[in-house]
């Protein structure tokens, strides 16, 4: 990897170039998972277990916003005052 | 439907998909005609939220929006129970009793022990699932290959990625491969769903 190549650093939806060293940097140290592929240049950079595992232990559901096939975007938190089914599915 | 039945009484049932896209789940939806929100999820934002690691699973929220009934798995029918060898009556029966105030849900010390926490493996295999997830969507599946597999290596037990990305990976999730997966998975000694203790059919 040289010191001039860039990447693109993926977080959730979000992109952005950074210098190959900020990649090195994020592997290196810190609690949060970092995917590499040096041959694409780009990085996907997670969040750290101790950090979904204190959100889930705390047992306040986490919020989420995501689309139905419509495109509208739908949150848990306009639900509140309402008991929720969470059914998480796929077709395959 | 269990939304029709119960949503007078306070319930909103929620389904999320983790479909590579719409269209993927666009017929079964549309086929049930659902008149609660139905989503999609392609990145696995929910997965990665809830520590989701098959389908289906289920979460029981409350009205202060906690969790009261941590991932379990059920099914609204009985049309797969032949595979399964889950019922449905029993986890639909507690749904039930539960929304009409008739049987509380588990204590916060029985969810604390039920819950389960993703450890540093299973969110690095999320980092590259989403790394591969992105490649796809790029044009570079080849690249995306190498993240799915290192992803299925360190979270074996994560069905959302290991059968969840056969479509990303031109691979059929009914078929052979998927199979010959599960019943390695199964002759190794693990279960392929593992519903809460006092849900099993």
């Amino acid at each position: 990897m040289s010191a001039d190549d860039v990447f693109v650093l993926i977080e959730g939806a979000a992109t952005s170039e950074v210098p190959a060293h900020r990649i090195e940097e994020l592997t290196a140290g810190g609690d949060r998972p970092v995917a590499v592929d040096h041959e694409e240049r780009v990085a996907y950079l997670g969040v750290a277990a101790a950090t979904r595992s204190a959100a889930l232990a705390s047992l306040e559901a986490p919020d989420f916003a995501l689309p139905d096939l419509a495109g509208r975007v739908h949150t848990l938190a306009e639900q509140r005052g309402r008991k929720v089914l969470l059914v998480v599915w796929a077709s395959w | 439907m269990i939304s029709e039945e119960l949503g007078g009484l306070g319930l909103t049932v929620i389904t999320v998909a983790l479909d590579k896209s719409a269209d993927d789940a666009r017929p079964w939806i549309e086929a049930a005609r659902p008149s609660h929100p139905s989503l999609i999820d392609p990145l696995h934002v929910l997965a990665d939220l809830y520590h989701v690691v098959n389908v289906p699973t289920i979460v029981w929220i409350d009205e202060r929006a906690r969790i009261v009934r941590p991932n379990d798995v059920a099914f609204g029918t009985d049309t797969f129970k032949h595979i399964t060898g889950l019922e449905s009556a029993k986890p639909l029966a507690a749904l039930r009793a539960w929304v009409r105030g008739e049987a509380p849900a588990f204590t916060e010390t029985e969810i604390r022990a039920l819950q389960p926490l993703p450890t540093r493996d299973d969110q690095q295999a999320r980092a590259e699932f989403a790394l591969g997830e992105w490649l796809v969507r790029q044009g570079r599946a080849g690249a995306a290959a190498r993240h799915f597999a290192r992803a299925g290596d360190l979270a074996p037990h994560d069905f959302t990625i290991r059968r969840g990305t056969m479509p990303l990976r031109g691979i059929d999730p009914m078929g052979p491969e998927f199979r010959r997966m599960l019943s390695e998975w199964t002759a190794a000694g693990h279960p392929y769903y593992r519903p809460l203790p006092d849900t099993r059919g």
